[in-house]
């Protein structure tokens, strides 16, 4: 059971009014019908696995519905921060020593 | 009644307040303060079990969760049986009715045990490996026979009557363990102003201190037990939770307890208490003071009844006033374990000598005992126990320096009671849980918390430092030190003084030698939930199982309900002492949550029968319940499945609606769809993106239908939209998809598409939504509106603002039947008002409710798809026959587009959903029934598709289906048929899906 | 029908929004989603002392707010026509005579009228709010639940994981948060009272809910 910062409610919150979506920062490609088979299948289908710093997105689901992103260590389960839709991670996988 | 064990004073329990209660049938008493472990042991009841394997008589070992063997079946009635319980936890009350649960037929008499070794034989080491593979189909028989005989408990085959719940708690220091650790450490963290919550199993706090000797502060321990307790109750912030295993410790400083509340005062919870609650504990910091558990050490026979871990004796002797046995033999390899010769020897029965295997043993507690005059033998070890349900004899040998040999002759000495120390292993299960290791400490001879990213402080025993002083010191520690991390001002205390006692340095023993080699030796017992002997340690070894792990799996050490809370560390230096290689190189160990077992009941909590998951209601359920509704639950929902009159069946009550339906009029309630309000200047660009079709010219005051696709291609969910004005539009979605359409529509808007103006609103619950639908529905609506709705004002898919009997109401001219029909939505608190106006009026017309079922038939005569039920995630909008619905030419790549394009999606065999006729009208298909082309073709026969819709339509006469065919777009007219599991094979033609009215008049007028 | 307004220019064909009065006329009775419960009688009939205190506060004007609050004109407005400013805090609400606001998320507030009152709001927000807004009428889709009493805690956490100690829910404090396996928007109210916004179809599972875990203190229903 996670404790999840929500930068919008700016409080801690139980991980039960949460809901995952995957990795963060996956882009619908602007051009949609112009993308290889490829590109698409990338967009669609492939993501990362790390062990380690991982980005996710995240909705407070029960709470006030908005969408943001989680930084997580998919080791410790340590969430190293979390921001807005439309900002960059300041944790990622190469500041952090590899275990 | 005797309790010939029980010392005439001394120890908690109250000898005035007799407590009767049974164990395997017999009555027996004791005291109030007992549990039952001690009770037994006063009433001299050696045997509580049977082995697993070997079906050996067991006796009381311990005296906390750590006890391998007293596992009892507590209940008085068949609906009260709680299995797995702990005779060391159980505490006494009275008309308690316990059983052993090892120990099929009877724990005096076994039958198994009259087969013992032959039993063994049949479950050596990697048992369940090297049996149960080969063969599999003899797997059942197997089972049933070891369920029974190793006694694993059983469930009550009634209901609970008792009531168990959740709690969810927040504080700032969670403190495990009530010993000296967590009582300092819980001081001074409530002074500290923290808010505060410490939890320890036993019925009261204390932890060592209740059964020790020790002072502190010039008074008995408990006295200063007695002092915290009483100023830590003067804080409205702090939470004492007596009885509650902190049993899990999870990430983010979550913790789970499992408080019994009234599982220490009768069978039943009195008065419709609360029997058992779990704490959900979101801690900001976590104290663990879980104190340390005593290893005993492995040596032959050890498992005779008698046998016993030295603290636990002492325990039983001060706590409880009980000394379990005359004739006492202790076994250490520590200065610590001399206070229970001590103990017993002060209590005024005979401590026959101290088998030390130290060569030299020195300190106090050495030399007090010297003092009494007891005989010890130093450097020597027990090596072997006789007797079969109790002791009666040991077999004591002098040992190399190390403990690795027997080098001198055997001496027999008699003696009732061996009690064994090996040391004290540090209770690190909790830290364990949230994936930290434990390490490896020479000097502690034990495992102590590895680095975690808990925010989680150890206090106590856990460390590694097994003296009060230590315990006291590192709880203040503690506690200052979380204050500090919350920015509170953390307040002195001085550490209360202690007794000083100068203890000679431990030696690391685990196994004590046979004089033959360990596989001949007498079994030496490591884990005796399981029957896990250092031979069979050994031998998976040398079966090349060098990993821990794999040795705990192959021998299944450390798999029964006690975790190997006794046995593990044991296990650990057998297989380590094998191989050659120190225990830290052979591994570590690991516990999972649950520390010990807990009940369904207490997991469940309030989350069961009626409650166990919410039940939705219409603005007009009531009225459905009244008129006779038979209900289906949709998600959460509750829907009106039919309305069958009296005497009706099923098949009947659905030919009734769904002709009345087509003939006059009928009337759904609709309100479970999901209905999403949305605004902003860009809401019709964006219904472009989320809906295949288009949307940039649907003008005000009409409505579409719509498909959904995910970015596969694949349709999620469908509805209808209505445009309320240029900028505004009321989105309906299937019952169940609802909350997950919101939630894809905020998806997009808020990580793709945030630059587009739109707000999205929820109002599912907000309207009551009825469809009168059949040709007489336009009659029946007009007695009820002044608005025009004739065919020329009121089209089909338009909707207009009105008063629906005195309710304002949007109504809307769409269909799901193919008949003229009327949606009318009125605010949800007015929709019960408006239902039973409509029925006022509607009875000349026979007006008839119908529910889910005949909605699916009627749509089914239409051909119309319900998403979820004709779809299944993997089919696109052409799969359907629906290409219609799908607008390739908007500009912006709508979602699913670009799925669509893909390969696979344009396949021409791909399986579309078409009609299907049986050639015997009569026959209705199974839903999922298979179809093949060719019913001669050998099995198993290429499938081609499945029937995803199927009913007996009263208006047509005959079956309709609809179903999946690979190509079946272009195969109307051609066969296809279902072999069907009951050896049937239905004959069918492939046929469009519209069965009735297919030029769309009836919804037309 | 007279009530039902559009914007957009006057007598243009095309309205960019509508709004319409929902209620009828005085003659009919509205029906809150606990109607059914008959708190009426539970109350009458029902003890008067206990550590919980029950009371369903209903056909209230209930609205869905939608608009940047960091947008000047917007927040004039909207504190013009509600008489008080949206809370921008996160979590927080204000309450000034008959009308209340809740903090939902940074761009949604949940605000409660008198039930009579939901369409005079509506039409002036209709009226005078500039940009890109919405205002939804979510009266019928919602009630409200008054809890109080001694042990209104005690029943709180045994129902939703957020933390209701005085040091982290203020008076005053709102959170949408989990209720049991529904949904609510929790309130706190005063030193022993909090009022919970739940959903019309959870409201029956709720109601049994509370009575639940509310039986070890004593339940006293007020109508």
């Amino acid at each position: 059971m996670f404790h999840i910062y929500c930068p919008h409610c700016s409080e801690y919150r139980e991980e039960e009014e949460f809901h995952y979506h995957g990795q963060a920062h996956i882009a619908r490609p602007l051009d949609p019908d112009s993308c290889t088979d490829e590109e698409w299948g990338n967009y669609m289908f492939f993501r990362k696995n790390p062990k380690g710093i991982h980005h996710e997105l995240w909705d407070h689901a029960a709470g006030c519905r908005k969408f943001f992103n989680v930084t997580r260590n998919t080791v410790t389960y340590e969430i190293k921060e979390v921001y807005k839709i439309g900002e960059q991670p300041k944790v990622v996988a190469d500041a952090v020593p590899s275990k | 009644m005797a309790q010939k064990n029980r010392l005439q004073s001394g120890g908690r329990v109250d000898r005035t307040k007799p407590v009767s209660f049974t164990y395997n049938g017999k009555k027996y008493q004791g005291f109030a303060g007992d549990t039952l472990a001690s009770a037994l042991l006063a009433n001299g009841v050696d045997l509580v079990g049977r082995s697993f394997k070997y079906s050996r008589p067991r006796g009381i070992v311990a005296a906390g969760a750590e006890e391998p063997n007293a596992i009892m079946q507590i209940g008085a009635t068949e609906a009260t049986q709680v299995p797995n319980v702990r005779a060391t936890q159980q505490e006494l009350f009275d008309g308690l009715v316990a059983g052993s649960t090892n120990g099929w037929p009877n724990v005096e008499t076994d039958l198994m045990g009259l087969v013992g070794k032959v039993g063994g034989k049949m479950m050596p080491p990697g048992f369940y490996y090297k049996t149960f593979m080969f063969p599999q189909s003899m797997w059942e028989t197997y089972e049933q026979f070891i369920r029974k005989a190793a006694g694993l408990g059983r469930s009550p085959k009634e209901y609970d009557p008792d009531i168990y719940d959740n709690i969810n708690q927040h504080c700032d220091v969670m403190i495990v363990g009530a010993g000296p650790a967590g009582l300092a450490a819980a001081l001074v963290a409530a002074r500290g102003g923290a808010r505060v919550i410490i939890a320890d199993e036993q019925n009261e706090f204390g932890g060592s201190l209740l059964s020790s000797k020790e002072t502190i502060d010039g008074k008995a321990g408990s006295a200063w037990v007695s002092e915290v307790v009483k100023e830590l109750a003067t804080y409205k912030d702090v939470q004492m939770l007596p009885r509650s295993t902190v049993n899990g410790y999870h990430d983010h400083n979550f913790l789970t307890i499992h408080q019994r509340c009234t599982d220490h005062i009768a069978d039943r919870a009195p008065n419709g208490q609360v029997r058992q609650r779990m704490h959900r504990v979101r801690a900001k910091w976590v104290v663990l003071a879980t104190g340390a558990h005593e290893r005993p050490l492995v040596f032959g026979n050890n498992d005779v009844p008698g046998c016993m871990v030295a603290s636990a004796v002492s325990t039983y002797i001060n706590r409880y006033g009980v000394l379990p046995g005359n004739e006492l033999v202790l076994m250490t390899s520590n200065d610590n374990a001399y206070r229970t010769a001590l103990d017993w020897h002060d209590a005024g029965r005979k401590v026959v000598a101290i088998v030390d295997s130290r060569r030299n043993p020195s300190g106090d507690l050495v030399s007090a005992a010297r003092d009494r005059g007891i005989n010890i033998i130093a450097g020597s070890g027990v090596i072997d126990v006789h007797g079969s349900k109790r002791v009666q004899e040991v077999s004591v040998a002098s040992l190399s320096e190390d403990g690795s040999r027997v080098t001198g002759s055997v001496q027999k000495l008699r003696a009732d009671t061996v009690a064994s120390s090996g040391g004290w292993s540090p209770v690190v299960h909790l830290s364990c849980h949230t994936g930290s290791r434990p390490v490896w400490k020479d000097d502690v001879i034990g495992f102590v918390p590895g680095a975690t990213v808990q925010q989680q402080l150890i206090a106590g025993a856990i460390s590694g430092d097994f003296t009060t002083e230590g315990a006291l010191s590192q709880g203040i520690k503690a506690a200052q030190e979380a204050l500090s991390k919350l920015g509170k001002s953390a307040p002195e205390m001085a550490v209360p003084k202690t007794d000083k006692v100068v203890q000679g340095k431990p030696m690391a023993l685990f196994h004590i030698p046979h004089s033959k080699p360990t596989s001949q030796a007498p079994k030496q017992f490591v884990d005796y939930q399981n029957d896990v002997t250092a031979a069979g340690i050994e031998l998976a070894c040398r079966e090349g199982f060098e990993s821990i792990e794999h040795v705990k799996r192959y021998t299944a050490m450390g798999f029964g309900t006690d975790q190997g809370k006794l046995g593990n560390i044991n296990g650990m230096a057998i297989a380590a002492k094998f191989l050659n290689q120190s225990i830290p190189e052979t591994g570590t160990t690991i516990f999972r949550p649950n520390y010990t077992p807990i009940t369904f009941g207490a997991i469940a909590g309030r989350n069961c029968g009626e409650l166990f998951d919410p039940k939705r209601y219409t603005a007009m359920h009531k009225w459905h319940v009244e008129h006779g509704a038979k209900f289906e639950d949709v998600g959460q929902w509750k829907r009106p499945w039919y309305f069958p009159k009296p005497g009706e069946s099923m098949h009947e009550a659905l030919n009734r609606e769904c002709v009345a339906t087509r003939e006059s009029v009928g009337i759904l309630d609709a309100s479970t769809l999901g209905k999403i309000d949305i605004q902003g200047k860009d809401a019709r660009e964006f219904l472009g993106r989320v809906y295949s079709n288009a949307w940039a010219k649907l003008p005000v005051g009409k409505c579409r239908y719509g498909l959904m696709l995910k970015e596969d291609g694949m349709v999620f969910d469908d509805g209808v939209t209505s445009c309320l004005g240029d900028n505004h539009f009321l989105m309906t979605t299937t019952t169940g998809g609802a909350a997950g359409v919101l939630n894809w529509l905020e998806l997009y808007h808020q990580t793709e598409w945030p630059e587009l103006e739109v707000y999205f609103t929820s109002v599912t619950d907000h309207w009551a939504t009825m469809t009168i639908s059949g040709p007489n529905s336009r009659k029946l609506l007009e007695e009820l509106t002044d608005a025009d709705v004739s065919k020329e004002n009121f089209g089909f898919m338009d909707w207009k603002p009105m008063e629906v009997a005195g309710v304002p109401a949007r109504v809307f001219r769409i269909s799901f039947t193919g008949e003229l029909s009327f949606e009318i939505n009125v605010q949800a608190n007015y929709g019960l008002h408006v239902w039973e106006k409509l029925f006022e009026h509607g009875a000349k017309y026979n007006l008839t409710p119908y529910g889910t079922e005949t909605m699916h038939i009627l749509r089914a005569e239409k051909g119309f798809i319900i998403a979820g039920q004709d779809t299944d995630g993997s089919v696109h909008p052409y799969d359907l026959g629906m290409g219609w619905a799908v607008s390739m030419n908007k500009p912006f790549s709508f979602i699913g587009k670009r799925g669509m394009g893909r390969e696979d999606c344009v396949r021409k065999d791909r399986k579309q959903l078409v009609g299907i006729k049986t050639i015997d009208p009569n026959v209705v298909l199974p839903e999922g029934a298979q179809g093949v082309f060719d019913p001669s073709a050998p099995i198993p026969m290429p499938m081609v598709g499945h029937i995803t819709s199927s009913y007996w339509s009263a208006n047509l006469g005959r079956s309709i289906a609809m179903g999946f065919v690979k190509g079946g777009l272009d195969k109307m007219g051609e066969k296809v048929y279902y072999p069907l599991a009951d050896g049937r094979v239905v004959e069918a033609e492939i046929c469009s899906p519209i069965f009735l009215d297919p030029k769309g008049e009836r919804q037309n007028v | 029908m007279s009530d039902v307004k559009a914007t957009g220019a006057e007598a243009t064909s095309v309205p960019t929004k509508v709004v319409m009065n929902q209620l009828p006329g005085a003659g009919i009775v509205g029906q809150s989603p606990l109607h059914h419960a008959d708190l009426e009688t539970v109350a009458k009939n029902g003890p008067k002392q206990g550590g919980v205190k029950f009371k369903e506060q209903k056909l209230m004007g209930l609205l869905t707010l939608r608009c940047n609050a960091q947008n000047p004109e917007q927040a004039a407005v909207a504190e013009k026509l509600l008489g008080v400013a949206l809370p921008t805090t996160p979590l927080t609400s204000v309450e000034k005579g008959d009308t209340s606001v809740r903090w939902i998320s940074p761009d949604e507030w949940l605000i409660v009228v008198p039930g009579n009152k939901a369409f005079a709001l509506e039409s002036a927000f209709f009226a005078d709010m500039p940009g890109h807004y919405s205002l939804v009428n979510v009266s019928g889709g919602t009630t409200i639940y008054q809890l109080s009493g001694a042990n209104v805690k005690d029943v709180l956490k045994k129902s939703t994981p957020v933390d209701i100690h005085d040091s982290e829910f203020p008076v005053g404090k709102v959170v949408s948060t989990v209720f049991a396996k529904s949904s609510a928007v929790i309130r706190r109210t005063g030193e022993q009272s909090f009022e919970l916004v739940v959903r019309r179809s959870f409201a029956d599972y709720l109601w049994l809910w509370i009575q639940d875990a509310s039986r070890e203190f004593g339940l006293v229903v007020e109508a």
